[in-house]
């Protein structure tokens, strides 16, 4: 179950824009370790609307992929609410409102390709033509016709990202959560698959929450980019970014996209967390 | 042309067929322990051999010794080829339903092993899922099953066996139980590693799907559990050999590669004792070479790289 809302935040539901993908509300959580307890989160309030691109951007131990964790359910807050589509984290787990990137593909390596991008889809109880039907078209919208009866291990790196994408698209949910899907790939592999990603994110008209390390990434991707800061893990800025949806590559070279990278530079160096 | 220079300067490379380069080894290390066996049955047998000649005041040679040793009815060691000479008249000496064949007696043995490691391996996995899914379980059934494997069986076979036959159990099954008893362990430790062994990530993405526990134990505890499986079943199966082969040993069985061990003994029949012993390291390396090619087979399956 949802844990108890924090006394200072009091969460009424009827409030919520049904427009909001993701809504937020002092969300707090502290780890208990054998050190003593870790703030992971204090505070969080964020708001997500429906068809954005949000990034979480920050250095390591800021909270971000704990705060994507939270909004999947994997974790609990211990303070504060959390509507995921406009109902409790947990009830939108188990409706199977998200897909989930890794970091890593975490591909089942006994499954062929099309049997991982599959698996939800059986997990689910689609049925034999349906699942065949799905695997095809997200496995051609990640690139990857051809290479339905290959094993993971026999796919690039970048290609078993792209699985793994197709793999979280399968079942259509609408909202993508994604934690540093491209980080362990190289520059080159990265540009391109930031590309793909954003045109599958203009066609497929989905909400994805995106966490990175990298401020271009960041600011190529996002409509909305949130800046977060260690110690305890906190929202420090949240930062528009209006490029039009179908951007490309290009835009980097904008003065624009300097100013946005500029300000996410500033919030980050603001948050000292380069400093400790 | 430096390099061409060089070869013409030099002899010719001898190039060796690959499949003498890849056997090689193992036909030299085998001719070797041959030939040590051989050494070693000459002077074992040698003072066996010279008391007969002396016994019987027959004047003798050095070379009349050592044949002595090679052709002895009740060697200490037997020669390599006596054993062979024995083994296949055993085997092929006889009609395979005779008591006297020893295909029958490994027969008896292999059944038992066979009926011991199946149930042995069902017991064990059943215990491995229980244990994975129960805490309570890991903590209140270890304790035993570790004690279990501490109990010398040798001295167990014998009640096991009369209670059992005291309750009308007879022939295989009570040695089917003493070898499924000494080859579950492994099984067991072998699975509970298997079957934690898929990383957090796997396990989060079964949770983002909202999987139920018996999805999650057949699409990713189970498979990931598989090569441990096969792991833990190559030593299970040989132990259950020779549980199969002790079960035997005590209850006075009079089938079997273990009967065949005891009356050998009793008659002070060594060459018949390793003509038994040879077949039975034959059925291990078969049983052996059977799990292996099975492991081959689904781990193309599974897409296990060549």
């Amino acid at each position: 179950m949802l844990a108890p809302a924090h006394p200072n935040s009091a969460d009424r539901p009827e409030a919520i824009p049904q427009a909001l993908a993701v809504h937020a509300k002092g969300v707090s959580l502290t780890f208990q370790t054998a050190d003593g307890e870790v703030r992971a989160l204090s505070g969080v309030d964020l708001d997500v609307a429906k068809g954005d691109f949000v990034s979480f951007i920050g250095p390591s131990g800021c909270g971000k992929t704990t705060l994507l964790r939270v909004i999947a359910d994997l974790e609990r807050p211990t303070a504060g609410a959390i509507l995921v589509n406009g109902v409790p984290a947990e009830k939108a787990r188990l409706g199977r409102h998200y897909g989930y990137v890794f970091q890593a593909p975490a591909l089942y390596p006994w499954r062929t390709i099309e049997r991982n991008v599959a698996l939800p889809l059986e997990i689910m109880g689609y049925d034999g033509a349906d699942r065949r039907d799905r695997v095809e078209r997200y496995l051609k919208l990640v690139n990857l016709s051809g290479f339905e009866r290959k094993f993971p291990w026999q796919l690039s790196g970048g290609m078993q990202q792209r699985a793994s994408i197709a793999r979280a698209l399968s079942f259509d949910p609408a909202l993508l959560l994604m934690d540093e899907p491209f980080g362990a790939l190289d520059e080159i592999v990265r540009d391109h698959l930031n590309e793909q990603l954003l045109r599958l994110w203009d066609q497929t008209k989905k909400t994805v929450v995106f966490v990175t390390h990298s401020i271009p990434e960041a600011v190529f991707l996002s409509t909305k980019i949130v800046v977060m800061s260690p110690r305890p893990g906190r929202i420090i800025d949240i930062i528009a970014c209006d490029f039009p949806r179908n951007r490309t590559l290009e835009i980097r070279e904008t003065p624009e996209f300097m100013r946005i990278a500029q300000r996410v530079r500033a919030g980050l160096r603001s948050g000292h967390s380069y400093d400790e | 042309m430096t390099s061409s220079v060089l070869s013409a300067a030099r002899p010719a490379q001898i190039r060796w067929h690959p499949l003498v380069l890849r056997y090689a080894p193992v036909v030299a290390i085998v001719l070797a322990l041959i030939v040590l066996w051989y050494v070693a049955a000459a002077l074992m047998n040698m003072r066996m051999v010279r008391d007969a000649f002396e016994r019987e005041e027959t004047p003798y040679t050095v070379s009349d010794l050592i044949a002595g040793t090679m052709d002895a009815e009740r060697p200490l060691l037997p020669a390599p080829h006596q054993i062979i000479e024995t083994f296949s008249d055993d085997v092929f000496g006889w009609p395979v339903t005779s008591p006297r064949s020893l295909i029958y007696h490994s027969w008896v043995t292999l059944s038992a092993t066979l009926v011991g490691f199946l149930m042995g391996a069902a017991f064990g996995i059943v215990l491995a899922v229980l244990i994975v899914h129960a805490r309570t379980l890991q903590k209140s059934l270890l304790p035993w099953i570790i004690c279990s494997q501490m109990v010398p069986i040798l001295a167990v076979a014998p009640i096991v066996i009369v209670v059992l036959g005291s309750i009308g159990l007879r022939g295989l099954l009570p040695k089917a139980i003493i070898s499924a008893y000494l080859c579950f362990f492994p099984v067991t430790i072998g699975m509970v590693k298997g079957l934690n062994s898929p990383d957090p990530m796997q396990r989060d993405l079964m949770r983002t799907w909202s999987a139920t526990p018996t999805q999650i134990f057949w699409k990713l505890r189970w498979p990931s559990a598989v090569p441990f499986l096969f792991a833990s079943v190559k030593v299970s199966i040989t132990i259950s050999l020779i549980g199969a082969i002790v079960a035997e040993l005590p209850t006075g069985a009079q089938a079997g590669i273990g009967a065949r061990l005891l009356a050998g003994s009793y008659y002070g029949q060594t060459i018949q004792i390793w003509a038994a012993l040879l077949a039975a390291s034959l059925l291990a390396v078969g049983l052996i070479a059977f799990i292996s090619l099975l492991e081959r087979w689904i781990g193309e399956v599974m897409g296990a790289r060549a």
